[in-house]
């Protein structure tokens, strides 16, 4: 696999940083974009432009038909049952709170359990806080061991008679631990637990197949996956999006309207209410096509390979202490460094063209937990090699030169 | 070139070795500073007496070194000044750091006001101005007896 030719073709790696080239070490934020993605949202408005949906004219046909085909692409990719399973979103955010508000308002009641994870991304807990809050539920947190990581056991024990969904992360954003989601979603089924999978980290780095895991929800940030922002993925059974009510009211999502009462349309359309960010899910199908062209299996591979060689040179720094030793691990490594707080680590780095993620990373539970109010944090895309992490190295060491250490 | 202006001596020192880094003995008024987009934490202790003269200040907290030097500094600038004059020079240090201006007040002396200016190199690191400011805005707000927590989204 030539890393350079993929390399090129992104647009942005030939921006230099302060004077340097880029060194992009920060996907589990986001992602940077293939040309192909961007050319094909300019293409998208400069030849096939209209809104999507009811017009009868040309352009709208055309517009509609490259959204819908995008979630016949999707649908294959992630190999949901049905086409009517995928909802375009404006995030894994969003993805999350759809469900947690429309599952919450009808499942959900005073003294039920929701069971999430101390891994979590805030916004895997925020949502299902308002349902705590709206409802007088109770939220149980599975505890994460000293190497990051959530198992089964953990889960086992917190389930009860009254949990009512189980929601947790697939791949953890700060440990980078990958959780075993399917032996959970088995033990849920057999209690009869829907769960719900946030996907953002995983799926730009895994394989999905949702009718092999069988989880009832799976949310994905399509910005993380090479595409452009904007675009989430909720993937849901069919028999859910049946039974849950609409999130947002509007155009579209009806099927007949009158004084007295309106009737709601079929899904996907009941969860995709007003003008949708059109020409981004169409630029979206693009990102799907550049990381099947190169193969995720490729990509996983790759992206191991730059992690492990990452974690090797972090070690070597004595003052490094990485946070979390997963024994299954994604492409992200979190770090501090003795004397040097986060944010300057960021700062110095970026000097050096490094870009890295420093903070709490959306994880304050985490960060509490492990008594650190922040971490730097390493995370690699398909367009990372070996050099990037041996400047990072260099770069370090610079750190530690302004900080005299 | 600009790192060295940003990491310069005085602000390593600080923060390696911040002044005043306690509860102070005596404090009568108290106030918190929060950064919620990178958690940084300052939390400012201060004994005022009955004509508004800063006894004594000290803060506790935890964040990066530009954070931690900055509160250090600002101890150390306000310590023994009456409250109406360090406000002045407070308000001039914060349109130093945003618009890069010199610090002309003459209540502060040769030491302080270049003490003071070592944290002028933020200003070119737009992302860390809040590090900077946080622990001076809490000072006013701690001597104002404002209950609200100083949130950096919040302030300018």
């Amino acid at each position: 696999m030539d890393i350079k030719l993929i390399k090129s073709q992104f647009p942005i790696f030939q921006e230099k940083i302060n004077g340097k080239p880029l060194i992009y070490l920060d996907s589990a934020n986001s992602s940077q974009k293939p040309k192909r993605v961007i050319d094909r949202i300019s293409k998208f408005y400069q030849k096939e432009f209209s809104n999507i949906g009811r017009s009868v004219h040309s352009l709208a046909v055309t517009a509609t038909n490259r959204f819908e085909e995008t979630r016949d692409i999707v649908k294959k990719y992630i190999n949901a049952k049905s086409r009517e399973e995928i909802i375009f979103t404006k995030n894994a955010t969003e993805s999350i709170n759809l469900i947690a508000t429309t599952y919450g308002e009808k499942f959900i009641q005073k003294g039920d359990e929701i069971l999430i994870t101390e891994l979590e991304h805030h916004s895997n807990y925020v949502p299902w806080h308002f349902i705590r809050q709206r409802k007088g539920a109770v939220i149980k947190f599975a505890e994460c061991n000293d190497k990051g990581e959530v198992d089964v056991d953990e889960i086992r024990k917190l389930i009860s008679s009254k949990t009512r969904i189980i929601a947790l992360t697939h791949l953890s954003n700060v440990t980078g631990a990958i959780l075993p989601i399917k032996k959970i979603i088995d033990l849920a089924k057999t209690k009869k637990i829907p769960v719900l999978i946030d996907g953002s980290q995983a799926a730009p780095h895994l394989p999905l197949n949702m009718q092999e895991l069988g989880c009832d929800f799976y949310a994905i940030s399509c910005h993380k996956m090479y595409g452009p922002t904007g675009v989430g993925i909720l993937y849901a059974k069919k028999k859910w999006l049946d039974e849950l009510s609409p999130y947002h009211g509007g155009g579209g999502m009806i099927e007949e309207v009158k004084k007295d009462g309106i009737t709601f349309a079929e899904s996907p359309a009941k969860y995709e209410a007003g003008t949708l960010q059109t020409a981004e899910v169409v630029g979206f199908s693009e990102s799907i096509k550049f990381i099947e062209n190169i193969g995720i299996k490729n990509i996983m591979q790759h992206e191991k390979e730059i992690m492990e060689y990452g974690l090797e040179q972090l070690r070597k720094h004595n003052s490094v202490k990485i946070i979390g030793d997963p024994k299954s691990r994604g492409s992200i490594i979190s770090f501090t460094i003795k004397g040097i707080h986060p944010h300057d680590i960021a700062t110095i780095l970026d000097e050096d063209g490094v870009a890295i993620r420093a903070g709490h990373h959306c994880c304050q539970i985490l960060h509490e937990k492990f008594g650190i109010a922040a971490t730097a944090r390493v995370s690699l895309g398909i367009y990372n090699s070996k050099e990037d992490i041996d400047v990072l190295s260099k770069a370090i060491n610079n750190c530690k030169k302004v900080f005299k250490i | 070139m600009d790192l060295k202006e940003l990491y310069q001596e005085i602000i390593l020192d600080h923060g390696k070795n911040p002044r005043n880094k306690k509860k102070c003995d005596g404090f009568n008024k108290e106030a918190e500073g929060y950064n919620p987009l990178c958690g940084d934490k300052v939390h400012v202790f201060l004994k005022l007496d009955d004509n508004k003269k800063v006894i004594d200040v000290s803060f506790e907290g935890e964040g990066c070194a530009i954070s931690m030097a900055s509160a250090s500094i600002m101890t150390e600038i306000v310590k023994g000044k009456d409250f109406d004059i360090a406000k002045k020079i407070i308000s001039e240090f914060l349109t130093m750091i945003r618009e890069g201006s010199k610090i002309t007040i003459n209540n502060v002396s040769k030491n302080e006001n270049v003490t003071m200016m070592s944290l002028s190199g933020v200003k070119k690191f737009p992302m860390r101005v809040k590090c900077a400011t946080l622990a001076w805005h809490t000072f006013i707000s701690a001597a104002e007896e404002k209950k609200e927590t100083v949130n950096t989204e919040k302030i300018d």
